[in-house]
Parts: C-alpha cells; sequence; structure tokens
C-alpha cells in the first residue's frame, strides 16, 4: 500500500513539475527558458549515466572507462526502434490518445534499449570480469572506440552524417523518472545483501569468495545493470536532441562519466548525483570567460581532487544513514518480532 | 567417514614442489593441527582446501565428495569455512556487515527482489540481522557492531574473522595461524575460545599454527609437514617425543 503511494506520489510529483518547468522555461516569460530546460535535461541524463558507473567503478570496484559505448548503444537502438518501428507501433495502439502513442513507442525503445544494453554488458563482461586485474578497463575502452567506429560505419543510423528525423518524444517527465529509477535501483541494492557482496568484492576478492560469494556473477550482474541504465539514458537522449552523432560518444565522454563520480565520491551515491550536476552545469557557468573556460573548469576538478581526494561526498551515504533509521523505526513499532538489539540499530542514523 | 581427506594431494608451482603427496584425514568434530617449520607449505595446504589453488595431482575429499578443482565459493557454500594469517577483513564495511555477507549465499532473494523490497525480503534481512548479531554477541563483538571493522583492535580483528567464517554455516573451520600477534593471556583465551566453537557450532577445526601452546594444548591429532611432505602424525604427546619432528625444528645433534 505505502509503495504504491510512494509511486504514485512520485509521478505525480514528477508530473507537477514536468507542467511547472515547461510552463516556465519553455513557454514561459524566462528570456533563456529553453537553454536553461536543456541545461536541466542534461544533467538528468548525466546523473544516470554517472549513478549507474557508480555500481561498477565505486561501489563494487570494477573500473570500466566505456560507459559512453553503452550510452551509445542505447541511443542508437532506441533511435532505430522509434524511427523505423515508430509508425507500425502507433498503428497498433491507434486507440490511445497522441500522448499514449507517443508514451507505448517511447517504452518500446527504453526496453530496446536497455536490453540491447544488457545483452552488451554481458558480452563484454563474461570474459573479461573473470580474470582480475585491469581488464575490464582495457577491453571497455576498446568496446567504446569499436561501437562508435562500428555506427559510424552503419548507413541505416545515419552513418557519418548523424541520425537525424529521430522523433521527439523524450521530455523533463521521463528523464527524471529515469533518475529516479536509477538512484531507487542503486540504492535499494546498495542497501540489500547484493550491496554488501559488491563492496566486499571491491575491498577484499580472496575473501568475499572465501564467504560463498561467486565473485565473477556478481561483478558481471553489477556491470550489466549499469550498461542497462547507460542504454536507457542514451534512449532519452536521442529522443530528446532528436539527432545523434558519434561524436557524443567518444572515450572523452566516458571520462566525464569517471570524473563525475570521481569528483563526487566514488561510491556514493548522492556524490554521483552531485558530480553530475556539477559537471553539466560548471561548463556552461564559465561561458563568460570564453576561451579560459576549460582551463577554469580543469582548474576547479584539480583543486577538488587535491583538497577532497576521497570526493566532495566521500563515501558518506545518507541513503544508507536513512535505511538504518527506517530500519530501526519499523522495529520499534513491532511488525517484525525483535529479540536482539534493534537491527542495524538507531545509533547508524 | 572422515570429514576431510586428502590423497595424495601434491601441487607444484613451476619447478618448485610446494606439496608433496599429502594424506591425511580429518574426523567430525575433531580438533586437527597442522604444524611444520616456515615454508614447509601449510598455507599452501590451505589454499588447496579452499580451492585458491587445485591440486596438481591427487584428490582432496569431503564428505566423501571431491572438491579438488573447485571454485572457492563452490567449496565456500559446500561447507568449508576459513580465516586469513594476514587478516583480510572488509575495512570499510561495519562488524554487523562483515558477518552479514557470509549470509549473501544464503539468500533467498534475487535481485528484483531486493530492489522492490517487498515483505520476504525484509523477514530474510531481518532474520540474518539477528542470527549475525547473536553470533557477533558469542564473540563479544557485538557492542561494536556498527563500529568499522578497521577501527577494531588486532585481537578483535580475528575473533571477527572467526566470526565472519562461522557464519557460512561450516562443518569444517579452518584457522590460519589464530594466534599470530597474541599475547600469552591473548593466546589462553584463543584456545578456550577454539574449544567452545567447536562444542557449540560442531564443527570440525582444522589449524595452522607456530605457538606450539596453542597446538599442543588444543588439538587431538597433529600432522606435521616439512618442505610439503607429511613427516609425522598423532596425538600431541607422541609428536613431542618424534625423532624426525625434533630433527625438523631443532636440527640434528
Amino acid at each position: 500500500m505505502k509503495r504504491i503511494f510512494f509511486v504514485l506520489s512520485t509521478l505525480s510529483l514528477l508530473g507537477l513539475l514536468q507542467w511547472g518547468v515547461t510552463t516556465l522555461l519553455l513557454d514561459g516569460p524566462i528570456r533563456q527558458g529553453p537553454y536553461y530546460y536543456q541545461i536541466l535535461i542534461l544533467a538528468g541524463i548525466n546523473i544516470v549515466l554517472a549513478v549507474s558507473l557508480n555500481l561498477t567503478n565505486g561501489i563494487a570496484g570494477q573500473f570500466s572507462i566505456g560507459h559512453a559505448g553503452f550510452f551509445a548503444v542505447g541511443a542508437y537502438m532506441a533511435a532505430s526502434v522509434s524511427y523505423y518501428a515508430g509508425p507500425a507501433i502507433r498503428g497498433l495502439v491507434g486507440f490511445l490518445p497522441l500522448a499514449g502513442q507517443d508514451a507505448a513507442v517511447l517504452l518500446l525503445a527504453l526496453a530496446a534499449a536497455a536490453l540491447a544494453t544488457a545483452l552488451a554488458g554481458l558480452l563484454v563482461g563474461i570474459p573479461s570480469l573473470r580474470l582480475r586485474g585491469d581488464y575490464l578497463a582495457i577491453v571497455t575502452l576498446g568496446f567504446g572506440e569499436i561501437i562508435r567506429v562500428l555506427i559510424l560505419n552503419i548507413d541505416a543510423v545515419g552513418g557519418a552524417r548523424g541520425f537525424s528525423g529521430i522523433p521527439k518524444l523524450s521530455n523533463f517527465f521521463w528523464v527524471y523518472l529515469l533518475v529516479a529509477a536509477v538512484i531507487a535501483t542503486v540504492g535499494n541494492l546498495l542497501r540489500s545483501s547484493y550491496g554488501r557482496a559488491f563492496i566486499a568484492i571491491r575491498e577484499n576478492e580472496i575473501a568475499a569468495q572465501a564467504m560463498g560469494i561467486d565473485v565473477t556473477r556478481h561483478k558481471v550482474l553489477a556491470f550489466v545493470i549499469s550498461s542497462m541504465f547507460a542504454g536507457m539514458a542514451g534512449c532519452l537522449f536521442g529522443h530528446y536532441t532528436m539527432y545523434l552523432h558519434t561524436n557524443s560518444f567518444t572515450f572523452v565522454k566516458s571520462f566525464e562519466i569517471i570524473i563525475m563520480i570521481a569528483i563526487g565520491g566514488l561510491g556514493s551515491i548522492e556524490g554521483a548525483v552531485l558530480g553530475a550536476v556539477l559537471l553539466t552545469v560548471l561548463p556552461e557557468a564559465f561561458r563568460g570567460f570564453e576561451s579560459y573556460r576549460m582551463i577554469i573548469y580543469s582548474l576547479a576538478l584539480i583543486l577538488i581532487m587535491i583538497y577532497r581526494p576521497q570526493g566532495i561526498l566521500g563515501q558518506a551515504s545518507v541513503l544508507k544513514r536513512l535505511g538504518a533509521r527506517m530500519a530501526a523505526r519499523r522495529s520499534a513499532q513491532g511488525n517484525v518480532p525483535v529479540t536482539a538489539p534493534a537491527a542495524d540499530g538507531g545509533n547508524g542514523g | 567417514m572422515a570429514l576431510l581427506r586428502l590423497q595424495n594431494a601434491t601441487i607444484r608451482f613451476g619447478g618448485l614442489l610446494a606439496v608433496k603427496d599429502l594424506c591425511f584425514a580429518i574426523e567430525e568434530g575433531e580438533l586437527f593441527g597442522l604444524i611444520g617449520p616456515n615454508g614447509a607449505g601449510k598455507t599452501t595446504v590451505f589454499n588447496m582446501i579452499t580451492g585458491v589453488y587445485s591440486p596438481t595431482s591427487g584428490a582432496i575429499l569431503f564428505d566423501g565428495k571431491p572438491i579438488h578443482g573447485k571454485a572457492p565459493h563452490v567449496i565456500a557454500a559446500s561447507g568449508i569455512a576459513r580465516t586469513f594469517q594476514n587478516i583480510r577483513l572488509f575495512t570499510s564495511m561495519s562488524v554487523l556487515e562483515n558477518v552479514l555477507v557470509s549470509a549473501h549465499m544464503r539468500s533467498s532473494q534475487g535481485v528484483l527482489a531486493s530492489v522492490f523490497r517487498g515483505p520476504a525480503f525484509h523477514r530474510e534481512e531481518t532474520a540474518h540481522r539477528e542470527e549475525a548479531m547473536r553470533l557477533l554477541a558469542l564473540f563479544q563483538l557485538d557492542k561494536l557492531a556498527d563500529e568499522a571493522a578497521s577501527s577494531l583492535p588486532y585481537g578483535s580483528q580475528r575473533r571477527l574473522e572467526i566470526a565472519r567464517a562461522l557464519a557460512t554455516k561450516p562443518r569444517l573451520l579452518l584457522l590460519d595461524e589464530p594466534a599470530a600477534g597474541m599475547n600469552p593471556q591473548e593466546a589462553a583465551d584463543l584456545m578456550r575460545l577454539i574449544r567452545r566453537i567447536r562444542d557449540e557450532f560442531k564443527v570440525s577445526i582444522l589449524l595452522v599454527e607456530h605457538n606450539m601452546k596453542v597446538v599442543m594444548g588444543v588439538c587431538e591429532r597433529i600432522q606435521v609437514v616439512v618442505h610439503g611432505e607429511g613427516i609425522a602424525m598423532g596425538a600431541p604427546a607422541e609428536i613431542r617425543k618424534d625423532a624426525k619432528v625434533i630433527e625438523a625444528y631443532l636440527g640434528r645433534e
């Protein structure tokens, strides 16, 4: 009951925000409204990318540097679905109003993107995560470049001309719905026995397997989930910009996402969110400095790394403390019989 | 039937014969010691039993079934748990979380259930936490449950490692030099603890230890290994008098 209420209230809040943002920024009085709206969307996409990469790099401790590759696979896969199969899908759900048809096309494109990137994650992950060490970094770097060059040579998705004519189906509502989904997924996993298994692998692989954890399976699992969300982010990105070009998916993009999570605090979800927002907004804020922009931006990054090497938020997890408090409250209410001290204890909060 | 049996277990690293034709058997509920001078191959034997290395030849039977060549997590799930000579805790996790990691392989909640967190998820999570707290209480670590594992003093870290191993619900517990770095008082406490673990958890214990007082005091049978070969085997009193053992430790007169 509570859960349904929570989901419904999240959805209505997002709907309300969507309405507010649209009237204020797109149709409204603010002069640079559409520009701010775009920053808002890109920040949302970057949050999804950063939080999902954080599951692999920060929480499970496996260094992937090919996130942009999965972002690209999802973007192009989803765009192909809505570009080529869109009219057919609309025909199937012709009884729905136009907005409903849009949603149906977008949801199918999202599902296709998720499926394709999860599969890609599995194919890249299984061989490279069986080995200990930096193989994943090497393989994912290669994967990102291979995907980019591959797409560049597929004429059906525009090749070097870029993929244009993608319907504009994504907006604030969908992007931030995905943001909520990725935060809920990674956050809940982190506070489950899977989260503990991931962290155990990061902390000490030998001890983790001696405690019965199938190390390879869990590494691949984390990697696939994080690839899947990158793919879905790609879908919403393409359906917002209406045009895709491989230049948006070079390894520079991968490193940008890594910097986001390093700046925010590796392994912390709030840190990834903060890092993604900062790295979206900072370059825009420095636009006034013209050619000095990238220098100031780089300086800001270097300063953060010198004075806060653990990231701005470090490992501190607000979610985790919140979870501990909620568990304590549940025990106090007597929903579960508690004989031992209140499980993870109120003093965690 | 013996719980664990090594049959001519041999392991070779390139030109180095680390363990050669080692045979011994541990009975259910036995306190068994494995001793030998430095570099005799004791930890290699541990790594072989727990699947870190697989033997070049020979067999290892656990409960009558071959386990050699299996992955470490499979062997752990079949009921063999271990501690490490150089402590390997999950340092950034709390004391409680360290123990909870061992419950993961018994968890019936899949990825989706862990994301959507239904009543069954919370029931199991609570049950695992209560179980872990009871285990920590036995090791006098329950008051420290929310502390970071890395903040514990050395002796407590050793106890936490044993608690974490026991949380996998093993039938055989392998302790790799648990008394290393302990003073005589702590070592005496450890001996009591080892006996208590055997009695309360009904496990067999294989102990590698350099502290002779601990080994002789606690083990019922001892296997002596020198240069990867078993040279003697028997009760502590016999081992103490064995000429070959004395020679290996003290040299010939």
